[in-house]
């Protein structure tokens, strides 16, 4: 039932593009609670804490009970479309352009009533998986998806517009000498992006990679250098129009704590790893944010890869981690910027990779093909928030659910 | 407890204000032209005015205490009745009691609303919190599209066709044929309703009702004050009142009536034979279908079968809807849960004009309102009586 998407035609100038517009962006406090659990890919719902009823719409007192406590919990995605609509015309901008819309209504397994996105898959009478996604305002919401899709499952215009699919987009990758990307550009090419843009720092420096990755189809190497705000400057104005997605793989890291640590170091980190990421958000952002209604290869996404130290420092890292938190911090700012467009902001927080500068850590590191897979797999599911590696799960997860607690385990002194 | 009866209260002075499809005019100046009407057919001054209830959704940022000072009024007894769809009969309801008891000697029940360009819009996209969160991000269909879900199943479980919800919309178009204040002018046949492009499928063109600018209105007050001012008036034989019922349906193929329906014609004291015209909310034909079967004029599934079975016109043997009913005459906000019941005052008191059913001494009018999230949470229905029954 899914339509293949096609291959973008070459965009014609003359023609205006598509403004960017919103789904309804409103909601009350309790359904925010949605959006959390969209953003990190997880599926929950709020729990009556005295006696299990299962809430939705999202509430402030159970249906049940009347209990205060409500405690939002991983819950079965299982259901059964019971109603199903073509929403052929809407007063809503957004949904005007993209007409017709499918929505039904169905029962969770859990209990509770939803009405959903429908995929173009399932139909009334179907056992459905549920799924909370971010729409483009950036807004949990529930979509229903076939048990078993079809391979092109991921096509489906609504399914489209939650996600980041690098099919048959653009990427720019920004650190073409970090050793995340190969792997990373191997990968986009796998999923369907069209052309892989490669920012090169320094191009005068010989390195090793370089002629492998400048010999790859759809690849093109770009003087880039994040920390020159001409060059950023530069490259925006040459391809900015024409980049879908943007990850940001470079990184400045030195060990080393605070009392120990270089402050030059520490400088030159905050330059890359956070100046740097300010430099390509104003050069690159604005661009990207122009273009989020583009059609098939409209802008969508904003990759940021972090370390996990940006929640809280490995104190061997002191210097490097607070770049880190910096970014992070740039990270939400242009989360915000960014959300009266619909362009998405991911942040990926990894675990020590596998790589020179974390060579003293013990294991387990995280592998360049096991970020780029953990990017691919974000993007294609549209998320905001997203861990690579058992470090950085399980401290997201710690820092998620006591951060005061967990800085006091990672300084040490619990038996 | 047994409940008492409405004895000694009667509706009097209906008065409806043509609908405008846009109006620059505010809910104040809408309600302020039905009641200025109601207390001229009653001979009763603004400020002399005792008791008053509104229901509209425009009023915003004013509520009906705004519209004392606004309208000079002095009344001591205030009520809103923010059920939509269910305003007319629940407002009613409050005022017989307090009439009945005495807190209030005259209670002016009035529903209004404006619709400016892009009115509708904004309405929607604040009407309740769950509407917010869980349903408008889904398409923004509106009511249309929630209706759509109910409609699907509905036809899903019961077999309905469209040409069972077509002949509700076209029975309605030639009523409202008759009633000179109804926006849509022209005939609607089967064909063009079968025909006309879809909204949110199931529901089509003629399934839809249009939003616009109006009010309704009518009195509460005693039967000897009524007498002593000379109107025709009508008395209530029963009403019931029902919110948020059967919430663990997972899709709403019945609403809250099937709850109180027997109390109600235990009230009346008679069954749903005795009717002699029914006024029911149809926001869209399938709620209607729905509640011909929950209020027992045939049993839950048989809607289609009854219609198919019935002339639903003013001069057919189940007369529905006299005035055209919203999808004909337009759906002015909260007064849409006033039309059926401002109609049915005039139609068994004699004053229904071109509407008139034969004969009309008894009628039933249902309300049904309040897509809340994914079904009209609140329904109501009276039994009213003129004189002949």
């Amino acid at each position: 039932m899914t339509k293949p998407l096609p291959l973008p035609a070459k965009k014609d100038p003359q023609k205006r593009a598509t403004m960017p517009t919103l789904p309804p962006t409103k909601r009350s406090r309790a359904a925010l609670g949605l959006g959390i659990a969209a953003a990190r890919g997880q599926f929950a719902l709020q729990h009556c804490a005295d006696c299990g009823a299962v809430q939705y719409p999202p509430r402030d007192a159970c249906c049940k009970c009347l209990s205060v406590t409500l405690d939002w919990r991983a819950t079965d995605p299982a259901a059964r479309v019971m109603a199903q609509t073509t929403i052929r015309v809407s007063p809503d901008p957004y949904f005007r352009e993209r007409l017709p819309w499918r929505m039904g209504s169905v029962q969770l397994a859990a209990g509770p009533v939803v009405v959903c996105h429908l995929h173009g898959e399932v139909a009334r009478g179907d056992a459905v998986r549920m799924a909370m996604k971010l729409d483009r305002a950036g807004q949990g919401v529930m979509v229903a998806l076939p048990l078993k899709g079809s391979e092109i499952t991921q096509d489906d215009p609504m399914l489209r517009s939650m996600s980041c699919d690098p099919k048959h987009r653009r990427v720019l990758i920004t650190d073409a000498r970090s050793p995340l990307t190969r792997p990373l550009a191997e990968a986009l090419l796998r999923a369907g992006a069209t052309t892989v843009f490669l920012g090169e720092p320094e191009s005068w420096r010989r390195w090793e990679d370089r002629a492998a990755l400048a010999a790859m189809e759809n690849v093109v190497l770009m003087q880039l250098d994040v920390t020159d705000t001409a060059s950023v400057a530069l490259l925006a104005a040459e391809i900015g129009g024409k980049v879908d997605i943007l990850i940001n793989t470079a990184q400045f890291i030195r060990p080393g704590g605070v009392l120990g640590g270089d402050t030059v170091f520490a400088r030159d980190g905050l330059e890359t790893n956070v100046l740097g990421l300010m430099r390509l958000a104003q050069r690159f952002g604005p661009a990207m944010c122009a273009r989020t209604a583009d059609g098939i290869n409209a802008a969508v996404a904003w990759v940021n890869v972090l370390s996990v130290q940006a929640l809280a420092p490995d104190t061997g890292y002191g210097g490097f981690a607070a770049t880190q938190a910096a970014a992070r911090s740039i990270s939400q700012t242009i989360r915000g910027e960014f959300s009266t467009s619909g362009l998405r902001v991911m942040n990926v927080y990894t675990g020590p990779v596998d790589d020179d500068w974390h060579q003293p850590l013990p294991p387990p590191k995280v592998s360049p093909s096991a970020l780029a897979r953990a990017v691919i797999q974000g993007l294609v599911n549209g998320l905001e928030e997203v861990a690579c590696g058992d470090i950085a799960v399980d401290a997201l997860d710690r820092w998620q659910s006591n951060p005061a607690l967990w800085e006091r385990e990672t300084r040490g002194g619990q038996s | 407890m047994k409940r008492h009866g409405y004895d000694g209260v009667v509706l009097t002075a209906p008065v409806s204000v043509p609908y405008v499809r846009y109006s620059n005019e505010t809910a104040h100046w809408w309600i302020a032209r039905a009641l200025r009407e109601m207390l001229a057919q009653a001979d009763i001054a603004p400020r002399e005015l005792d008791g008053f209830s509104v229901s509209s959704f425009s009023l915003f940022p004013d509520t009906p205490v705004g519209l004392t000072q606004h309208l000079g009024l002095c009344p001591r007894w205030l009520d809103t009745v923010p059920t939509g769809g269910a305003s007319g009969v629940i407002a009613l309801r409050r005022a017989a009691r307090a009439v009945q008891s005495g807190d209030v000697d005259v209670v002016a029940c009035v529903a209004g609303d404006a619709n400016r360009i892009d009115s509708f819009r904004t309405l929607l996209s604040g009407f309740s919190r769950f509407s917010m969160d869980a349903t408008f991000p889904y398409g923004f269909g509106g009511p249309n599209a929630s209706f759509a879900l109910l409609m699907d199943a509905y036809i899903a479980e019961y077999g309905a066709t469209r040409e069972d919800f077509g002949k509700i919309a076209v029975a309605q178009r030639a009523n409202a044929l008759r009633y000179p204040a109804a926006l849509m002018k022209t005939p609607l046949t089967l064909a063009q309703y079968l025909d006309a492009r879809m909204i949110a499928d199931p529901i089509a063109l003629f399934d839809c009702v249009m939003p616009c600018a109006g009010s309704e209105g009518f009195l509460v007050m005693r039967e000897d004050e009524a007498q002593q001012r000379g109107l025709p008036f009508a008395r209530v034989s029963g009403t019931i009142e029902r919110h948020n019922a059967f919430a663990d349906d997972p899709i709403q193929l019945r609403g809250g009536w099937v709850m109180d329906i027997d109390e109600l014609y235990g009230m009346a004291g008679h069954g749903p034979e005795a009717i002699d015209l029914l006024q029911t909310y149809d926001d869209y034909p399938v709620i209607s279908m729905m509640q011909f079967e929950d209020l027992g004029f045939c049993a839950k599934g048989d809607g289609a079968a009854f219609v198919r079975d019935h002339n639903l016109t003013i001069t057919g043997d189940f007369p529905h809807n006299t005035s055209g009913g919203q999808l004909s005459v337009g759906q002015a906000g909260a007064a849409g849960g006033y039309l059926g019941l401002v109609e049915a005052i005039r139609q068994v008191t004699g004053q229904a004009g071109g509407t008139q059913v034969a004969d009309a001494r008894r009628a039933m009018v249902s309300g049904f309102g309040m897509i809340n999230y994914d079904r009209g949470v609140c329904s109501a229905a009276a039994i009213i009586e003129g004189l002949g029954a």
